[in-house]
């Protein structure tokens, strides 16, 4: 009877114990193997020996890839923000208006990933082509200048990123919406929750010239255009869309939503390369594209563990700031 | 925000008001619409220029109207070889990756044990990381192991990290039909003298059947697009992805298109048809007790990777 009782003690741990020892063997030890190759020294033929005087790695790698570092994260930013502004308003669309036909729309937001992430991205290089289907009848009804291009352009880089991880903004804050209760709503309202004016004017305009600037100054593009742009439309949004119920019940209990869906889709905008290696040009590269050529074309081994290294710490950093600063602990519980 | 006056006298809202809640409630249909065809553009210009016909090898401007491509899906070398692989992977992959993580699944619902929390930290860590950060610390790996069958990396390395970054996507999906489960039923049919392993094949399994199905579909659909982390541990072994990567800077035949364009429809067709079935499976027989609770994910929400994590 006790051996019993014992085995069924055990039982949690022999169901954990395959998959478990998969992940510690080709996860978790190949992270702390690649951090004692960045200490590597030699060549794929004569074999590697780590040692601790290498450290000087991480200084030349920092030194001299800093600037696709930076790209990285102003690329990854900049495409996370867009997905915000994007993925919110569809989230709340479906979440209370889509009626019977939510499952479908849910649906038709995940579609994509069932086609290549590759071919998906060389959709977008036809799509975006100089002279493709979107700016070529614009070029020759005159409405563009015909050396106008976004291909090969930081903002190719940043629209691609921005469609391929839409969908990791969009299903967290459909998920927090959802389980908002309706009745919250209705019970504001009744308690007099209005439109809010002038407040959201003043905020949505100011809101909308940040974010048109920032993005302007993340493409190097002309930055009053995109700020007065902005802030009209935050202007508009803010006046007739944002009401006293929206920013007191709504917005504060999808935050959870918003915290999971920035980061899923912030985290993996940082290290990607596709979108840079196919949209973009040599001047668009990302720290990902460093990563990959360093490792499979240069068989440089030990540079590229100390990129991949600072990469995944300079993300753990920013997940830790932006959690403390949001103060939510729903990181791994946000279901 | 919700249907307007709910009681009361009749109140008559100022015109203003009117248009305001008008434009309010079509625009964000106009919205979703326009997001919707966003999203599925580029889907539909895969679809288009599978259709197309270039004089060269550059399929990126509109030439004409063909069904070469579609009569003769695998006309460039080394296709047919590449799709096998991946479809060899992706199958592999996907029934170890499901049988683990169902595994974990059921010992993270089912029990309460020291260490529960580290192992949901641990399952959380791959969706989390970066997948260019995996695939280097893969081949780091593999390359301090330095012999075979690890190094020179191969068919058997891309099996390991797929299996690898499918198992958490399995866990999420499984587990979120086990809490939408009700255990009565497996106390019903112990009561009526079913064992354990009786009780879990008759009455268990097949209710989280669908479960496991959308998990491994995902585990499927994720481990045959995946090119990152697959081009760290391939060596010189090519799958469909990595034939597209290497394609894209000569011109991606046609051909690829057709094949992405049926992957979509095949995918698409599987999802409809096991929503339609688990629909109607679902409808009659299902327990009065079974409603009460969560119901039953469908399997687009139980698909969705983002949104357990």
């Amino acid at each position: 009877m006790n051996v019993r009782k014992r085995l069924i003690a055990l039982t949690p741990y022999l169901l954990l114990a395959p998959g478990i020892l998969w992940l510690l063997v080709f996860f978790v030890y190949p992270s702390i193997q690649m951090f004692i190759s960045s200490f590597w020294s030699g060549t794929l033929e004569s074999g590697f020996t780590a040692s601790p005087d290498n450290w000087t790695t991480y200084t030349k790698a920092l030194d001299r890839y800093s600037p696709q570092f930076l790209r990285s994260l102003v690329y990854g930013g900049a495409a996370t923000i867009i997905c915000f502004l994007i993925a919110y308003p569809l989230a709340y669309t479906i979440a209370f208006r889509g009626g019977r036909y939510k499952n479908l729309l849910l649906f038709l937001v995940i579609a994509p990933f069932f086609t290549s992430f590759l071919l998906r991205t060389q959709s977008w290089k036809i799509i975006l082509g100089d002279d493709g289907i979107l700016f070529g009848p614009l070029k020759d009804i005159g409405l563009l200048p015909p050396e106008f291009r976004v291909l090969a352009t930081p903002a190719a880089v940043i629209a691609g990123i921005a469609y391929n991880f839409l969908p990791f903004m969009t299903l967290p804050i459909y998920v927090s919406l959802e389980k908002i209760d309706g009745r919250l709503v209705e019970a504001a309202k009744d308690l007099y929750a209005g439109p809010w004016r002038p407040g959201g004017t003043i905020a949505g305009g100011v809101l909308g010239a940040l974010v048109g600037a920032g993005l302007a100054a993340a493409l190097s593009y002309d930055l009053i255009i995109f700020a007065v742009l902005g802030t009209l439309v935050g202007i508009v949004v803010g006046t007739f869309f944002i009401s006293q119920s929206f920013l007191r019940i709504v917005l504060p209990l999808s935050l959870p939503g918003v915290f999971a869906g920035s980061l899923l889709t912030f985290i993996p905008a940082m290290g990607d390369f596709v979108n840079a290696e196919i949209l973009g040009n040599t001047q668009t590269r990302m720290i990902g594209n460093v990563i990959q050529s360093r490792f499979l074309e240069n068989n440089d081994y030990p540079t590229a563990a100390a990129l991949s290294f600072i990469l995944m710490a300079a993300i753990l950093a920013m997940v830790a700031i932006y959690a403390r600063v949001l103060g939510t602990e729903e990181l791994t519980s946000a279901r | 925000m919700s249907q307007a006056v709910s009681s009361g006298a009749p109140v008559v809202p100022s015109f203003a008001l009117r248009a305001g809640r008008y434009i309010h409630r079509n625009v964000l249909y106009v919205y979703l619409l326009f997001a919707i065809l966003y999203l599925m553009l580029p889907v539909a210009v895969m679809a288009l220029f599978s259709f197309n016909d270039p004089p060269g090898k550059s399929n990126v401007a509109w030439h004409g109207f063909t069904l070469d491509a579609w009569l003769n899906p695998f006309g460039v070398p080394q296709l047919f070889d590449v799709v096998q692989t991946s479809v060899g992977v992706a199958f592999i992959s996907t029934i170890v990756a499901t049988a683990l993580g169902t595994l974990i699944a059921l010992a993270l619902v089912r029990y309460r044990f020291r260490g529960s929390g580290l192992t949901n930290t641990l399952i959380f860590l791959p969706m989390a990381t970066p997948e260019i950060v995996m695939g280097a610390s893969l081949l780091t790996l593999f390359v301090a192991l330095g012999k075979p069958p690890f190094f020179p990396t191969n068919f058997v390395t891309i099996v390991i990290a797929h299996i690898m970054f499918n198992i958490s996507y399995v866990v999420v999906t499984v587990r979120a039909r086990l809490y939408g489960f009700d255990r009565h039923l497996e106390e019903a049919a112990m009561d009526l003298g079913a064992n354990e392993w009786m009780t879990f094949w008759k009455v268990t399994f097949p209710i989280i059947l669908p479960g496991i199905m959308a998990a491994a579909l995902l585990a499927f659909s994720l481990s045959i697009d995946d090119y990152v982390i697959t081009s760290f541990t391939a060596g010189r072994t090519s799958t469909f992805p990595i034939f597209i990567w290497g394609s894209a800077r000569v011109g991606v035949p046609v051909q690829v298109n057709v094949i992405g364009t049926a992957f979509f429809l095949i995918a698409v067709g599987f999802v409809a048809i096991t929503t339609f079935l688990q629909g109607r499976a679902n409808r009659p027989t299902q327990p009065p007790k079974m409603k009460e609770g969560a119901t039953l994910p469908s399997p687009e929400r139980t698909l969705a990777p983002a949104t357990e994590a």
